[in-house]
């Protein structure tokens, strides 16, 4: 658990950050949200005291993250940048072992967790452990950043923009692989980006900083339908808000019991988002339900177009 | 092999000139002691590299610290004095080092040693400091951010990364060292210069090739095998 009382910081005469409170619960994946700027990577950097702030204060699991040693406070929270910074020097399972050999733990541990990390990751090429991150690509070296931020086992995870300087592919293929992870283990995640697709996406809850106030705390669906005012509705995307509420909603809530007959099949659990592509792809406006690879029902367009909470 | 093919002339040369006297002989029939045997090649060879090394490591200490020093936050303030003295100290000329020196310390081989070390600290120092500067600042970001302390982060990240660099400075720094040494005759210390300076002063070219000979050997040799580990240690 996260907690933020009253957090300010100034840096030159500016508010950065002003009189902050956010309150971020156990196992939630929490999304910060917001332009360049706008304070999020602060706040974020605060929780591990990278950043000191002004005023107010950061709990972690209820202590004041002041009192703690800074050392052992950074070693019990993972940390994962957009830059990686992967020690070049070191191989890639050195690399991912960096905090548990900082922590003590035996050679076997460390080895047992470096190897179920890469199954995790899938950082599956043969050989790859003993490798140098410079015979990388942009995308395993994040997923190399990624394993080692967890490699602890740490309640609690930071990342700052881990993904935004990866193309879309490898960013939807890590974005789900990091989501599945965290369900997983139920770790406590703050995760900063720019790309409100991607925090609505991977967000429980969604917070959406302007010029250092949060303007908005709530789930995606929360954001699109009640926006708090008008910069958020613009910032959520205006008109378009309505497209995103289609990536953010299964196929399941939509559907209807009745089969279709003829055309392909979309997942249950698959987007509406993907659905809506689905008709758009077949030139259809019927598409079959499936489930396990059985058919449960049918969706159609109307059902994507209709308005209901 | 850059290594190998200096210090294999190296070896020959000592093997071969104690017994060249006929030839140097023959080549220059005016001189009297055409071979210079005051003192043996090797007895030579080894003082030399002796004061190289002892110089070299002096130097290596007192510059690797002071970069360190003053790439950390408590001393950055000193960076451009620290630049500025090295670069003044470079400037003098050794035989002026060794002028001043040789009133304090009298002759010898500690004048010079004196000489090699200031001459020696400005390049591991600058090379510190440039290989410390061009460590990743997202590897240093990411090491505060894991939980690092400032020694581990120095010794387990900066160092490993700066290594390349460093290893450079000091291989400079010992060649330099070599070339300086042999001045050192000059004021007394027993070095490869010994028969180049006797030569000059008795008109005796024969002494002058011969310690030149084993001079350019030796200091390609150490160029070759110092260049060997610091391509070994940019490996990566």
């Amino acid at each position: 658990m996260i907690v933020f009382e009253g957090v300010g910081k100034r840096f030159g005469g500016r508010s950065v950050i002003d009189g902050l409170d956010l309150r971020i619960e156990d196992g939630e994946f929490f999304v910060l949200v917001g332009p360049s700027g706008s304070g999020k990577s602060t706040l974020l950097r605060m929780v591990n005291r990278l950043v000191t702030p002004d005023s107010g204060r950061i709990l972690v699991d209820g202590d004041d993250v002041a009192s703690v040693d800074v050392e052992q406070l950074r070693r019990g929270i993972g940390y994962a940048i957009q830059s990686v910074g992967l020690f070049p020097h070191r191989t890639v399972g050195e690399n991912i072992a960096t905090v548990p050999r900082l922590l003590g733990w035996s050679k076997r541990d460390i080895d047992a967790r470096v190897d179920e990390l890469l199954a995790l990751l899938r950082l599956d090429d043969p050989g790859i452990a003993d490798r140098y991150p410079r015979t990388l690509s942009g995308g395993q070296q994040q997923r190399v950043g990624v394993a080692r931020a967890l490699a602890a086992r740490p309640r609690i995870v930071l990342m700052d923009e881990p993904f935004g300087a990866l193309d879309p592919l490898t960013r939807e293929s890590l974005q789900s692989a990091l989501r599945t992870i965290q369900r997983d283990t139920a770790t406590t995640i703050l995760f900063v980006t720019h790309d409100m697709d991607e925090a609505f996406g991977l967000g429980d809850r969604v917070g959406l900083m302007l010029d250092g106030h949060l303007v908005q705390v709530g789930t995606p669906l929360e954001l699109i339908r009640q926006p708090a005012d008008e910069r958020v509705r613009e910032f959520v995307g205006g008109s378009r808000a309505r497209l995103r509420e289609l990536a953010i909603r299964p196929v399941r809530e939509r559907m209807r019991n009745e089969i279709a007959s003829g055309g392909a099949a979309v997942d249950i659990d698959a987007s509406l988002q993907d659905a809506l592509g689905a008709m758009l792809a077949q030139g259809r406006d019927r598409l079959r339900v499936e489930e396990k690879g059985r058919v449960v029902g049918s969706i159609a367009l109307a059902d994507l177009v209709e308005r209901r909470g | 092999m850059r290594a190998i093919l200096p210090l294999c002339i190296l070896v020959a040369l000592l093997l071969v000139l104690p017994h060249a006297g006929p030839w140097f002989h023959a080549w220059m029939p005016t001189l009297s002691h055409p071979l210079y045997a005051r003192t043996s090649f090797h007895a030579l060879t080894f003082a030399h590299l002796g004061l190289v090394f002892a110089a070299t490591l002096v130097a290596t200490v007192l510059g690797l610290s002071l970069g360190i020093v003053a790439t950390r936050p408590f001393g950055r303030s000193l960076l451009p004095t620290v630049r500025a003295v090295a670069v003044i100290g470079q400037t003098f000329p050794p035989v002026a080092v060794l002028a001043i020196a040789v009133p304090l310390l009298g002759f010898g081989a500690a004048p010079t040693f004196l000489a090699l070390v200031l001459y020696g600290v400005l390049p591991v120092l600058g090379q510190t400091v440039a290989g410390l500067d061009a460590v990743p600042p997202a590897a240093l970001h990411a090491a505060d951010g894991m939980g690092y302390g400032r020694w581990r982060r120095l010794l387990e990240v900066e160092l490993p990364l700066a290594a390349g660099p460093i290893m450079a400075g000091i291989r400079l720094s010992a060649i330099v060292s070599i070339g300086t040494a042999t001045i050192g005759s000059a004021v007394g210390a027993t070095t490869l210069g010994s028969p180049i300076v006797e030569g000059l002063v008795g008109n005796n070219p024969a002494y002058v090739i011969q310690g030149s000979l084993l001079v350019g050997a030796l200091a390609l040799s150490v160029d070759g095998l110092l260049g060997a580990f610091e391509r070994y240690v940019r490996r990566l």
